[in-house]
């Protein structure tokens, strides 16, 4: 099998994982060496796919056998596809090719369990070794570790990657013992506290010595899988949450299942993949990471799961209506931050721009503050805008318009003059 | 006061040479051209004679004021704003009269056109840093984009350092520049034509895998189109790899069809000269599958 053909079935084996960023690392170029990763400080996108995706890093699984049988995936075991593994020499040599060109800002290496979680992180570990030795590779890469495999080798891995990331997958325990029977919760969670452990461990010795060898400097991140299972959105985001707060995670990805077989477990083949759900859950991520909103505030157990109608922050604020509006000549960061239509970077440049003189309507617009959905929750000066004048519910139409250009559409129906029903 | 036009010859110290000029000589202007662009007009015109000492005089009392400022006009004066001259100096006549505050007042009518344009220009940077593609052509990284503010100067440092062990060129279609890079030294040089070289075995081989990646990495089932033009606007697509036509991936079949007669117009100025320039061949990689 030549290499063309292999990238074809890894790459198709690989597609569905969701983490393709290249963030978080700050290395600049060694001498002798190839590549950096300064660029990527906020990541580098180099490509978007169809699908709209940014294509950053080369995503590819090492082989897609696996002894694994988990139900929701494409390389089980039990699946009949084509099966292809990359010597660890070819994986180096096209990766090298590709950063060269500038086509990649590095590599994102996963793998299906070849015999053992340890004999598989052997083998990435090799190829990993090869790429930055031997190629002297300075560039970007995320390695993936696989629930199972020793501490040592997680050690290594980390010692060789920018990022490491466990996927999680099923946001809990009984979806895991129904549709990943191989996997458990425990097996999830060991590495990930090890990877933080050594993470901050390494923080420490990098204080005290400069060129002690850095242990995933980027960080570590998951994956869950949205719509496979029954969990509320309020169960992933609860999740989500706690992985911020306990294991550091730098992100959490969800994936929105997109059915790849016929199970009577899982969804049936002609669901689509839950993308608004999926844009509910990052949109909330955004909030908890950047805006200083926690879960519970958005979601609970009354209102289990997110309003498809309006983003998570608009609908924060149409149950606080008494915390509006906010006077933006005076208000502190954190308020500001919690204004629909204002975001980390209009709010900071209001704090700058209002140290010079009182901002007006006007004004707030050339800041960058979306006016269609900010109006309504702000005053300037003591005034709102210039003839507005709303109740709750046209708030709230107003904000549902406000977002729907920017939603996915729904598929329009072809209309036929002939249809066969007319007929029949 | 008399409606005046000064002409500078293009480059920033020009430019700050036309501020100094007018404080001098006590006038106010009602436009600056480069000399590129200027059609003759009605106005008085006054060409405007770049002078270092001078240029250094301004960019220091500028810097004073706050050390921000110099970095920042630079920048201005690689958008593509139009009269972007115009706005900066009137944009530096404001900030000599108020002084720091200007650089918050972000709402400015005349700090906030070039606040714009700068975004503009720094956003178009930061997609091209992943948009550029090479090809290696006889042990030589090439490329070429097509951007709407001259980003080289500022592409240079990422690639320069990214690929410190190649020898790498980039051509700017748009402004017909391009950045050459070997042994640790760079530079940014005009050049007025420039057609890449065809692939050879295994250029063509990586485009080919290249493409292959793209296509599949794609789910079919969330298919975007519209969120891919979000992220990674048409105008791109020109210069990338994935968006070609299949001549782009063959290769050229005989050494003699690469290395064909009619080499670029512009000069390696370099101490040691970055590459045997890649000549022009006869197919455009660009051009349509039928024309190869």
């Amino acid at each position: 099998m030549d290499v063309l053909e292999k990238l074809t079935i890894l790459t198709d084996a690989a597609k569905y994982d969701a983490a393709c960023t290249s963030s978080g690392s700050r290395r600049s170029f060694r001498k002798g060496h190839i590549g950096n990763t300064t660029s990527s400080v906020a990541g580098c996108c180099h490509s978007f796919s169809a699908d709209g995706r940014c294509v950053t890093l080369l995503k590819v699984l090492l082989t897609n056998c696996c002894v694994y049988d988990c139900k929701y995936c494409v390389n089980r075991r039990s699946n009949d596809t084509r099966r292809a593994a990359f010597t660890p020499e070819e994986l180096a040599e096209l990766t090298i090719g590709f950063y060269r060109r500038n086509y990649i800002e590095g590599l994102f290496l996963s793998s299906g369990v070849l015999r053992s979680p340890d004999y598989t992180t052997e083998l990435m570990i090799r190829a990993l070794t090869i790429l930055r030795t031997t190629y002297c590779f300075n560039g970007y890469i995320h390695a993936k570790t696989i629930p199972g495999t020793s501490p040592e080798l997680v050690t290594a891995l980390g010692l060789l990657a920018d990022r490491l990331s466990v996927n999680i997958e099923l946001p809990s325990e009984a979806g895991l013992k129904t549709l990943a029977p191989d996997k458990t919760k425990a097996a999830i969670l060991a590495p990930m506290g090890q990877i933080r452990q050594q993470w901050t461990a390494n923080r420490q010795e990098l204080v005290k010595y400069r060129h002690a060898p850095k242990f995933a400097p980027a960080g570590q991140s998951t994956q869950l899988i949205v719509g496979a299972t029954q969990d509320t959105d309020l169960h992933i985001l609860s999740l989500t949450q706690g992985l911020y707060d306990r294991y550091q995670l730098k992100r959490v990805f969800f994936s929105a299942y997109v059915p790849v077989v016929e199970h009577a477990l899982l969804p049936s083949r002609d669901t689509k993949p839950p993308l608004l759900r999926e844009h509910r859950l990052y949109q909330a991520d955004w909030l908890l990471r950047f805006y200083g909103f926690r879960a519970e505030e958005l979601l609970d157990e009354r209102n289990p799961d997110f309003n498809p109608l309006v983003d998570p922050k608009c609908s924060w604020a149409l149950a606080h209506l008494d915390f509006f509006p906010v006077e933006v000549n005076s208000a502190d960061l954190e308020t500001l931050l919690r204004v629909p239509g204002i975001g980390p970077t209009s709010a900071r440049r209001i704090l700058v721009a209002r140290r010079v003189g009182s901002l007006g309507h006007d004004d707030l617009k050339k800041l960058g503050v979306v006016m269609k959905r900010a109006q309504y929750f702000i005053t300037c000066r003591g005034k709102v805008a210039d003839g507005l004048r709303f109740t709750p519910d046209s708030v709230l139409r107003g904000l549902i318009a406000a977002e729907r250009p920017s939603l996915p559409q729904p598929e329009m129906e072809q209309l036929s003059l002939f249809t066969p029903a007319f007929g029949a | 006061m008399t409606d005046l036009v000064y002409l500078y010859d293009g480059s920033f110290d020009g430019l700050l040479c036309c501020v100094f000029d007018s404080y001098t000589k006590k006038e106010v202007l009602t436009a600056i051209y480069s000399d590129e662009d200027f059609a003759p007009s009605l106005f008085a015109t006054r060409t405007v004679v770049t002078d270092t000492a001078h240029a250094r005089r301004v960019y220091r009392s500028l810097v004073r004021i706050s050390p921000t400022v110099g970095p920042f006009l630079r920048r201005c004066h690689l958008t593509c704003l139009e009269e972007k001259e115009l706005y900066m100096y009137r944009f530096v006549r404001k900030l000599y009269r108020l002084g720091p505050p200007l650089l918050r007042s972000l709402t400015d009518e005349t700090y906030l056109p070039l606040l714009r344009a700068v975004r503009h220009l720094e956003h178009e940077v930061e997609l091209l840093r992943g948009f550029v593609r090479f090809s290696e052509l006889s042990g030589v990284l090439g490329g070429e984009i097509e951007p709407k503010n001259r980003v080289l100067p500022l592409l240079r440092s990422h690639f320069c350092s990214r690929y410190q062990n190649e020898r790498l060129f980039l051509y700017d279609r748009t402004h017909r520049e391009a950045l050459f890079y070997a042994d640790g030294r760079s530079e940014i040089l005009p050049l007025e034509h420039f057609q890449m070289a065809g692939p050879d075995e295994t250029e063509a081989r990586y485009r080919t895998l290249w493409k292959r990646f793209y296509d599949t990495i794609a789910i079919r089932e969330r298919e975007n189109p519209r969120l891919r033009m979000t992220h990674m606007p048409k105008r791109y697509w020109n210069t990338m790899t994935e968006f070609q036509g299949p001549a782009y991936f063959r290769a050229q079949s005989s050494p003699a069809d690469v290395r064909s007669p009619g080499a670029p117009g512009g000069t390696p100025g370099l101490g040691t000269p970055p590459a045997p320039l890649p000549p022009a061949p006869g197919s455009a990689p660009y051009k349509s599958a039928g024309e190869s």
